[in-house]
């Protein structure tokens, strides 16, 4: 069984989409002789050519309409949009034209887009470099989101999302880049839209994603050693929400502990309350717990930003406070 | 092909008799088309607003001529006219305008998304000037699969001052996209004069910036647009980039719905009612000894298909409710 970071899961992804579907094609700001801002597609332009993998302008609109256009035409397009934050630049492309068009349309086409981009704190890049902006687009039905939390799940989510029929927007956290993992070949491959239990447990269910997820592992470890069993789920795609696999461990633990590092107004943690609230309240044996990120843009010094993420310290806490309820 | 040096259109030769016979009656349908659609909305059978192209139908009729089968055709929430020229079936393009089941999009879009992929409309884009990004990978996928075939693009004078035009416009011109930029300038952004918004004249100039050709044409005389349009058509199949056209043309109507424009000055209005594309092409035609009677025939047909199209769409069905569900996902 080969061990892989997550950036080789997703290179490896890349790569195996281009070798079986002439239609899949890659398009993005510095992806191409330079390899992309965090060396994921390093390589590919020599193996699969400048045809295939295209170095674009820093034209973020364009990068995303072009997708849209030849999506239309029947191409598979990886498009990359380097930082997660830029979608704010072509927003109108992403939440009015890539999720709208089969809709309004009445079906006439699919838009099978995949959008790359690296999302998440951590790396001391300032505000503009470093949200998870992928509760943006909780709210713009017609969109996948993916959030893949380990190699596997980053391998098995990049190939599911290149293949679905539908836009995906695909967030790499740039924390996880060089986090190692397996690929077992027996593994039941990560779907879109379909939550993984991550760590079976029995005593309190918290629900995490990405970076938050492996920090979530490390405290429930921690909590196994004081004898409290914690089951950990990542939903994997926030759109669509897997809310069945949460209320299905929740009638075994009673209590629900979620761990993001957006802040909560707005977000996916904030959804997955509501909607558990709304079908699962009588599960519950203690009120839902969240861990979020601070109400405020993410700092950039060492110490601010250290405060700012959810520390693997702060969800053993906050699940002890929890069992104690 | 280089930019226009003077501020004028450039003058294009004549059609074949038979060939403008066709466009005369392709804008005769599409002024009827918008008329009805007038009286439609007048009367509460058109929800939300309409935005007509009376006036501009030498344009989208010149332009989609040149176009074959493969070739893909994006415009704006102002494209009754560049669908239906585009060959979409005038009682379904009703239908959608009605909001029915039978509409073009299954009463989903309206008059401002009419989109029939199956004859080459992939879209009317209602975000001012989204759509061009779009038209540089509808136009990617012909460079890409090898194909010879075009993408033909609508926009307003209002889209460039848009960024996803100048984004549009760069990456189609590094790539040498065979992609068909057609501005319709009729003077106005929504309800504000170009010369307010923009401070050149001769919007074909900002072709200079992408280093490709931009072509100033009467867009009021059909047959000019016709082979500007063919020339661009030629440039992009032989794998030599897109072609900027502007096409001058006037709105007879306000911006939507009822709007009368009365901030167009009356003189302005005046000197383009009498170059109204249809009576150009007309006057064109009597020249060439068509006897009026034949052309006035051609008006009462194509008011005829026109009724004929908008009762049958008014007949059809709402659309089931439940369908509101589909078509999120594949």
């Amino acid at each position: 069984m080969t061990e892989v970071t997550f950036r080789e899961a997703i290179h490896q992804a890349l790569s195996e989409a281009l070798e079986d579907d002439g239609r899949v094609f890659l398009l993005g700001e510095d992806i191409a002789a330079a390899g992309g801002a965090f060396k994921v597609t390093d390589g590919l332009m020599d193996e699969f050519g400048g045809d295939r993998i295209r170095d674009t302008p820093i034209s973020e609109q364009a990068i995303v309409g072009t997708a849209i256009g030849a999506a239309l035409k029947g191409l598979r397009p990886v498009a990359e949009l380097m930082f997660a934050d830029f979608t704010g630049v072509c927003f109108d492309q992403i939440a009015n034209q890539l999720a709208k068009y089969r809709y309004m349309t009445g079906g006439q086409a699919q838009v099978p887009v995949t959008i790359r981009m690296a999302n998440g704190a951590g790396g001391g890049f300032g505000a503009q470099h470093s949200q998870t902006v992928e509760n943006w687009f909780l709210n713009v039905p017609g969109l996948k989101l993916a959030v893949p939390g380990s190699p596997a799940d980053a391998y098995d989510l990049m190939l599911a999302s290149i293949r679905a029929e539908d836009p995906v927007l695909f967030f790499e956290h740039k924390s996880m880049m060089n986090l190692k993992g397996t690929l077992d070949p027996d593994r039941q491959p990560a779907e879109l839209g379909r939550a993984a239990v991550v760590r079976p447990g029995t005593d309190v269910t918290v629900v995490a994603t990405q970076l938050m997820r492996v920090r979530a592992d490390e405290a429930a470890a921690q909590l196994a050693n004081e004898g409290i069993s914690v089951e950990l789920i990542d939903p994997r795609t926030l759109a669509p929400l897997d809310v069945a696999t949460v209320s299905t461990s929740l009638e075994r633990t009673g209590r629900l502990l979620i761990v993001q590092e957006s802040p909560f107004g707005g977000s996916w943690g904030a959804t997955m309350i509501a909607a558990l609230m709304l079908d699962a309240f009588e599960l519950l044996d203690a009120p839902p717990a969240i861990v979020c990120g601070d109400d405020t843009p993410v700092p950039y010094a060492g110490v601010l930003e250290e405060a700012w993420l959810p520390t693997t310290e702060r969800i053993a806490a906050a699940l002890r406070a929890l069992m104690r309820r | 092909m280089t930019s226009t040096e003077d501020h004028g259109a450039v003058e294009r030769g004549a059609v074949p008799t038979d060939q403008l016979l066709g466009f005369i009656r392709a804008m005769i349908e599409i002024r009827a088309f918008e008329e009805e659609t007038q009286r439609l909305f007048m009367a509460n059978l058109v929800r939300g607003s309409t935005h007509l192209c009376s006036g501009q139908e030498a344009v989208v009729v010149g332009a989609c001529a040149v176009l074959r089968d493969g070739d893909s055709m994006l415009c704006t929430y102002r494209g009754h006219g560049a669908v239906l020229a585009k060959g979409a079936p005038l009682d379904r393009t009703f239908a959608e305008i009605l909001g029915k089941a039978q509409g073009l999009c299954g009463g989903k879009g309206g008059s401002m998304h009419l989109t029939d992929i199956s004859c080459g409309a992939y879209g009317s884009i209602a975000t001012v000037g989204a759509h061009l990004p779009i038209a540089v990978g509808l136009g990617f996928a012909s460079r890409y699969t090898g194909s010879q075939d075009v993408c033909l693009c609508f926009f307003g004078d209002g889209a460039t001052n848009i960024g996803a035009f100048h984004e549009a416009l760069n990456l189609a011109a590094i790539w040498k996209l065979p992609v068909l930029f057609v501005c319709e300038n009729n003077l106005y952004g929504e309800y504000t004069a170009l010369h307010l918004t923009t401070p050149i004249d001769r919007l074909a100039d900002r072709a200079i910036s992408f280093g490709i050709p931009g072509v100033a044409v009467d867009g009021n005389d059909v047959s000019a647009v016709f082979h500007t349009l063919s020339e661009a058509a030629d440039r992009a199949r032989a794998g030599d980039g897109p072609t900027l056209v502007e096409a001058l043309t006037y709105r007879h109507k306000g911006h939507s719905r009822a709007d009368p424009g009365r901030y167009r000055p009356k003189e302005e209005v005046a000197e383009w009612l009498a170059r109204d594309p249809i009576d150009l092409a007309r006057s064109a035609l009597l020249e060439r000894g068509i006897d009026p009677a034949s052309l006035d025939e051609l008006h009462r047909d194509a008011e005829d298909r026109v009724r004929t199209a908008s009762e049958r769409a008014q007949a059809w069905d709402e659309p089931d409710v439940q369908s509101r569900l589909q078509d999120v996902w594949a």
